[in-house]
């Protein structure tokens, strides 16, 4: 000690998008204290769009200018290939999500108030908002980012709570069958706080083993620490449940449907696209970067949870009727085709780069697809919101043929038939696990997808073969937002699964330099 | 000129085209112009196809996703030749047959129209495709638009049949998937192009997995016995003209599937499997034609004889012999005919007392002497009256699996008096005997009717007497398939056994 501490050095620039997108958060809040009322959502919608397009531009700057190799912020932040091009996909899926969020019909009026109650019924006649929606999701946002570029257990966990805490919080603010949204905030938040609380306990027994947090430190570890196995496999074991529990793997999955079914829709198109691109980020960077010298033993763990997790989520889905709870058992499905992803990586740099490009394809395209599929179910509604029930789709196809077509459409692209974004993200990931040996893996993945494809066609048959129910639903007029949301995703589906080339070859660059130690 | 660019990009613009006629009569028109333009520039290439050139003609091959070693490759040979020309034929043909099959339902007649023009660049396609990715893509999306014609224009029980044949079919898909992608790996070429794949794959464990996630796959699409329970369903629920191309045209993409990829690129597998599949198809044979007697309803029984037919395709594939080979090709085309001839005649019985059922009918031919002479005509084609076409490849099937298997083609021989049974018997229980009550007042062909059914009878006849250019272009193209299996001829010592009716 010779009394001077050594400053530690943060690269701002590398951080920039994560600091606007937390700036933006703050000056969020700040709006909330200070300006009136009527005039905040004017404010907040711009600042929430502009901070994410800003920080989608110095992501996009980051890349051109060349990918860091080496962990930033004194080894907690790595800034490298994989994290840019997910840190992308999470601003461009946040920023469709919030031009969903914008339509505040969405939305309670005033949350605090007991559902069916007098001051409900004051607060929907004043029309009071609770504008606090922007700065929440900023800050969801904000944790997403971290998340998957989080290089120690530390700053992961920090990322997972800043992530997750207003997304708690956001699930309970649906403005239609409160006591479901208030049910699934409670659940989410109790769960959510078990996995957390799994994660840090693993964190913690990883540090006894390793006498680090760092991942690289940990994966050095491996192998020269002995005697002390026991800490080190419990440590992997909880890690892994609070990071499959974000992802929503089987046997974490239940408390998705629930959660799904009770958010607001737009807030469901948000976690379904970018907490599980930010969840699935920080699993491969978890494993691969801090674990990877341990894949004899986590690798026959996660086969196992990715065949229970295709099985329970194409399996379940078909007695669903709620058309949320059926796409959050898709999206459960999807989750597990991911994971055979996680497992086809292997020992040779090409194995990994095409298995790891593939599974960025496929959080890119499911994401985007995913994002329509919930814009299309905002606008089906009858009187009581949103026409939750599945009969009550039938004969949509009649009613609106465009809406309909473009919803079985991207149905088609969750079942993954050619020429849809989903086909290819799917022949992505099972030829990366073919490659690396993982038939069987693969087999069982194909078989889930025929599974999963009887309840997409389930639906397509309801919405086009049925007859159009009396008093059915109508499709209401969407906001611009909202219409602007399902013509991307629509467009985006068709451009990915006819011209694939381009975000193939931009998810291989990003994988090429893999994950920085 | 890149001429099957050409043809599927004409199809895939006419389609976008109807969905933009607002007039349901002009888009009918429209199609029916589509259709017939297509048809015009197919004839226009298949001119100039020399059978004795290059085995894969007018290719054209651009990197499509160098990522994944796709390439848009498309070429023909003699059998994709002939195919491509049945289902151009036949899409004319079924448009104005279908002229007013998408009314009844108050559905959109332009949909309807636009499906199947998109299902014409599709078919065009999946026979055109010479990698096998690009193969593997138009074979799963070309159910897509089918789907919809069935699900959305079918009859009472169209939701069931639609979702059974969608699902049967891509459950089959998607084994097919593992296998392209495990070929694609065991390859290590890094491309999907059928040409470079040939041969690929040495050791013969590994063909056989391969071989049965193809063949699963064909045998589900084709129908092949076990696998064909989906298709009397979806022929019976279809509107007919969605039937003809679904018996006559998908399905074929399921034995062309077995000749061209199974027999090709997994040689000694396919010879391993060989009695297997001869046993199946011989079952499918028998069993078809044995369960079609037994139908009360006139599209299952069509679709029951079909998959009897598609016994005799899959038979003369794996019988390996040129004659087989050749008559399994030319059966293919013909079958198209023939079934696409029956389906369409009692689609237009059907359309006319509104009963599927062979019981609601008697007596027809008397009202309506016109439709129940076409009906006859197709009929025996369908159960191979000499100098009609089916009769040309049947025989040749038939020899040609007696040179190496004689019990199998003996047994498949019974199918052909079978055959006469179902056909007759139905003929005479819908067309003869008194007039039924219900069907006094029915009325004949009327103009449009009698132009749909007229080319399919003119071609049935043409080929029946004359099937010379098909197989000329036809016999090339199997041979070399054959010799790339290594598979020559047995001596030709064995007699030519005369068939035994």
């Amino acid at each position: 000690m010779n009394g001077t501490i050594q400053a530690p050095t943060i690269e701002y620039a590398l951080l920039a998008p994560m600091l606007v997108v937390f700036g933006a958060a703050i000056a969020g809040v700040l709006v909330e204290a200070f300006a009136p009322r009527y005039l905040r959502s004017a404010i907040h919608l711009p600042l929430t769009l502009l901070s994410l397009a800003g920080a989608f531009a110095l992501t996009v700057w980051q890349a051109v200018k060349g990918v860091p190799t080496k962990p930033a912020a004194m080894g907690a932040v790595a800034v490298d290939g994989p994290a840019l091009f997910i840190w992308g996909a999470i601003l461009v899926l946040a920023f469709v999500s919030v031009m969903l969020i914008n339509d505040e019909d969405h939305f309670v009026a005033a949350a605090a108030a007991v559902p069916g109650s007098a001051e409900e019924e004051q607060a929907l006649y004043e029309g009071a908002a609770h504008t606090e929606i922007y700065p929440l999701v900023l800050f969801a946002v904000g944790g997403m980012l971290l998340f998957p570029a989080s290089n120690d257990l530390l700053v992961a966990f920090v990322a997972l709570e800043v992530m997750s805490l207003p997304l708690y919080l956001l699930c309970g603010l649906a403005r239609r069958r409160r006591l479901l949204s208030q049910e699934a905030a409670v659940k989410y938040f109790l769960l959510g706080a078990f996995s957390s609380a799994f994660f840090l306990y693993g964190t913690a027994l990883l540090y006894g083993y390793a006498g680090s947090i760092d991942l690289a430190q940990i994966n050095k570890a491996l192998g020269a620490v002995g005697g002390q196995d026991t800490l080190l496999y419990i440590g992997a074991a909880m890690l892994g449940v609070g990071l499959l529990f974000k992802i929503g793997a089987a046997p974490f999955q239940a408390w998705k449907p629930d959660v799904y079914q009770g958010s607001p829709t737009p807030i469901t198109a948000l976690m379904a696209s970018g907490t599980l691109v930010a969840a699935f980020g920080a699993l491969l960077r978890v494993f691969w970067v801090g674990l990877g010298g341990l894949d004899w033993n986590w690798r026959p763990v996660l086969y196992a949870v990715a065949i229970l997790t295709m099985v329970v989520g194409a399996v379940l889905a078909i007695t669903q009727t709620d058309i949320k709870r059926m796409l959050a058992y898709s999206s459960i499905a999807h989750g597990g085709f991911l994971l055979v992803g996680v497992i086809a990586t292997g020992t040779s740099a090409a194995q990994n780069t095409s298995a790891l490009s593939g599974i960025l394809f496929y959080l890119v395209a499911y994401g985007v697809t995913t994002v329509g599929a919930f814009a299309v179910v905002t606008m089906v509604r009858d009187a009581g919101g949103e026409a939750w029930h599945l009969s009550r789709w039938a004969g949509l196809g009649k009613r609106s043929p465009l809406l309909a077509g473009v919803f079985a459409f991207f149905l088609l692209a969750f079942a993954g038939i050619p020429l849809t974004s989903g086909f290819f993200g799917k022949y992505a990931v099972f030829q990366a696990a073919v490659t690396g040996g993982a038939l069987p893996l693969v087999i069982v993945g194909v078989v889930a997808s025929a599974v999963a494809a009887f309840f997409y066609v389930r639906v397509i048959v309801l919405m086009f073969f049925s007859d159009p129910a009396a008093d059915g639903p109508t499709v209401v007029l969407p906001s611009r937002g909202t219409a602007a949301v399902v013509a991307f995703a629509a467009l985006a589906t068709v451009v990915l699964g006819v011209y694939p080339q381009p975000m193939l070859d931009l998810a291989h660059s990003a994988a090429h330099s893999l994950f920085v130690r | 000129m890149p001429w099957l660019s050409t043809l599927m990009g004409v199809s895939v613009l006419g389609a976008l085209g109807v969905t933009l006629v607002r007039n349901d009569k002009l888009a009918k028109q429209f199609t029916l112009v589509v259709s017939l333009i297509v048809l015009a520039l197919t004839v226009a290439m298949a001119v100039q196809f020399s059978p004795n050139g290059d085995k894969f003609q007018f290719a054209e091959t651009y990197d499509w996703i160098p990522a994944f070693g796709v390439h848009y490759g498309v070429a023909v040979d003699g059998i994709a030749l002939v195919l491509i020309l049945l289902s151009v034929i036949l899409v004319p043909i079924v448009v104005l047959a279908s002229w007013h099959d998408a009314e009844k339902g108050k559905r959109s007649v332009r949909t309807y129209f636009s499906l199947l023009l998109v299902l014409e660049a599709m078919m065009i396609g999946v026979f055109a495709a010479t990698d096998v990715f690009l193969f593997y893509v138009f074979f799963e999306a070309m159910l897509i638009p089918m789907y919809f014609m069935i699900g959305s224009y079918g009859g009472a029980q169209r939701s069931y049949a639609a979702v059974k044949f969608l699902l049967y079919s891509l459950f089959g898909g998607l084994l097919m998937l593992v296998a392209v992608i495990a070929l694609y790996s065991i390859a290590g070429k890094g491309t999907f192009m059928f040409s470079d794949l040939v041969g690929t794959v040495q050791d013969v464990t590994t063909q056989k997995w391969l071989f049965l996630g193809f063949f699963i796959a064909f045998a589900i699409k084709a129908p092949l016995w076990p696998f064909h329970t989906w298709l009397p369903d979806a022929a019976a629920q279809a509107p007919a003209g969605a039937a003809v191309l679904l018996v006559g045209v998908l399905d074929k993409v399921g034995t062309y599937g077995m000749l061209r990829f199974c027999l090709e690129l997994f040689p000694d597998a396919a010879k391993f499997f060989t009695p297997l599949v001869i046993t199946l198809s011989v079952i499918g044979i028998v069993y078809g034609a044995i369960v079609a007697i037994g139908q009360t309803d006139m599209k299952r029984l069509i679709a029951y004889t079909s998959v009897s037919h598609f016994g005799f395709i899959a038979m003369g594939v794996f019988a390996m012999t040129t004659d087989a080979g050749a008559g399994a090709t030319l059966y293919m085309v013909n079958h198209g005919f023939s079934t696409g001839a029956l389906f369409l005649i009692a689609g237009f019985l059907i359309h006319r007392r509104g009963s599927q059922f062979i019981s609601d009918y008697g007596g027809v031919q008397k009202v309506a002497p016109i439709l129940a002479g076409t009906f006859l005509v197709a009929g025996l084609s369908s159960l191979s009256l000499p100098g009609l076409s089916t009769f040309v490849s049947e025989f040749m099937v038939l020899t040609g699996t007696y040179q190496r298997y004689v019990v199998p083609s003996v047994i498949a021989a019974t199918g052909v008096i079978l055959a006469a049974i179902y056909i007759l018997w139905m003929y005479q229980r819908t067309m003869n005997g008194p007039t039924a009550e219900s069907v006094k007042s029915l009325p004949d062909l009327n103009a449009r009717e009698k132009w749909v059914v007229a080319p399919l009878i003119a071609l049935l006849l043409v080929f029946g007497f004359y099937p010379k250019p098909l197989l000329d272009v036809i016999h090339p193209a199997v041979k070399d398939t054959l010799s790339s299996v290594s598979v020559t001829d047995p001596g030709a010592a064995v007699p030519v056994a005369k068939e035994g009716q």
